[in-house]
């Protein structure tokens, strides 16, 4: 297996999508490829640091001013 | 021979060691796998109801205070979904209220075949989409358009994060980080990453809320993936070098 061949499977080995036989080509292949290592590492942590913070909060009052708006016109159904 | 052993050896440990660090299972798999090793020793049991439906039914009936319910539970994602497609906070203000009225005004077609939420998400990105059409600075907005570029999708930077970010930087610092690496991304990769990887909706999820296909939403996903590493990678490599 070659890095780029490892490069594709990337997101399916996120996934846990690769199967059996290929799974165990892309466990050696990363044994052996530095390279290839530091970026499934580095990728997961990617997706970490993304997934566990919320870098776009509510400004102070915006929550209340957004529910107040949205209620006002949501008029009861009959 | 026996350097062969030692090398699966090896192999195995470093396996196992990915594990230890958590590989990146998708909640669903990890449910799906507690349910399988659940299977063998217990009953079935009859699959559970979200919450959500009961709400979404009393919402339908004409109670405003469900729907106001749903609106605090779903406020926060609809506005990051809106802000990360945008990268406007007013648009992503604008875009929350008008995705909510939108829902509440078609609850009616909601079948309940797809999770309230996704549903929610779906009306979201289609507003957040079509501000963006209406900008007419910006280049790459269509979903259906194949995003061509190669551009930092191939790895270049191949060191560790050692030590990582949060030992870098203090929060505020690493949260404009985050935002301003994800701001360069285009639209096509940046909306992909967020619906999959941030919001956590499955990669069929995702192409149903954005009308592609599975493996376009998995390529545009890894190269989301992948220039978001290489130019965070750099951010860092700067940090310790300086």
């Amino acid at each position: 297996m070659t890095c780029t061949d490892f490069l594709s499977k990337l997101t399916d080995y996120f996934d846990g999508q690769i199967p059996a036989d290929l799974l165990v080509e892309v466990e050696e292949h990363l044994c052996g490829c530095h390279h290839c290592e530091v970026v499934l590492d580095t990728t997961r942590q990617t997706i970490a640091i993304y997934r566990d913070r919320d870098i776009y909060e509510f400004s102070p009052g915006m929550r209340e001013r957004l529910h107040t708006a949205i209620m006002a016109k949501c008029t009861p159904k009959v | 021979m026996g350097g062969s052993i030692a090398r699966r050896a090896l192999c195995i440990y470093t396996k196992l060691g990915r594990l230890e660090r958590g590989l990146l299972i998708q909640p669903s798999t990890f449910q799906f796998v507690c349910k399988l090793s659940m299977s063998a020793t217990q009953t079935p049991i009859t699959e559970e109801i979200h919450p959500d439906v009961a709400l979404v039914a009393r919402a339908k009936g004409g109670d405003t205070a469900a729907f106001e319910q749903l609106v605090r539970q779903y406020d926060r994602q609809i506005f990051r979904v809106a802000q990360h497609i945008t990268q406007n906070r007013e648009d992503a203000e604008d875009i929350t209220q008008d995705a909510f009225l939108k829902a509440y005004e078609k609850l009616d077609q909601f079948q309940g075949n797809s999770k309230f939420s996704t549903w929610l998400v779906r009306i979201a990105v289609n507003e957040s989409l079509m501000r963006l059409r209406k900008r007419k600075t910006s280049k790459t907005v269509s979903m259906d358009e194949d995003v061509q570029t190669e551009e930092g999708s191939i790895p270049r930077d191949f060191a560790e994060w050692r030590p990582n970010p949060e030992q870098l930087y203090g929060q505020s610092e690493l949260a404009d980080i985050l935002r301003k690496t994800i701001q360069g991304l285009p639209p096509g990769f940046r909306t992909v990453f967020t619906l999959r990887d941030i919001e956590n909706l499955s990669t069929e999820e995702t192409a149903e809320a954005l009308g592609l296909s599975v493996p376009a939403v998995k390529s545009r996903l890894l190269r989301a993936r992948l220039q978001l590493r290489e130019r965070l990678s750099r951010y860092f490599r700067q940090k310790k070098e300086a």
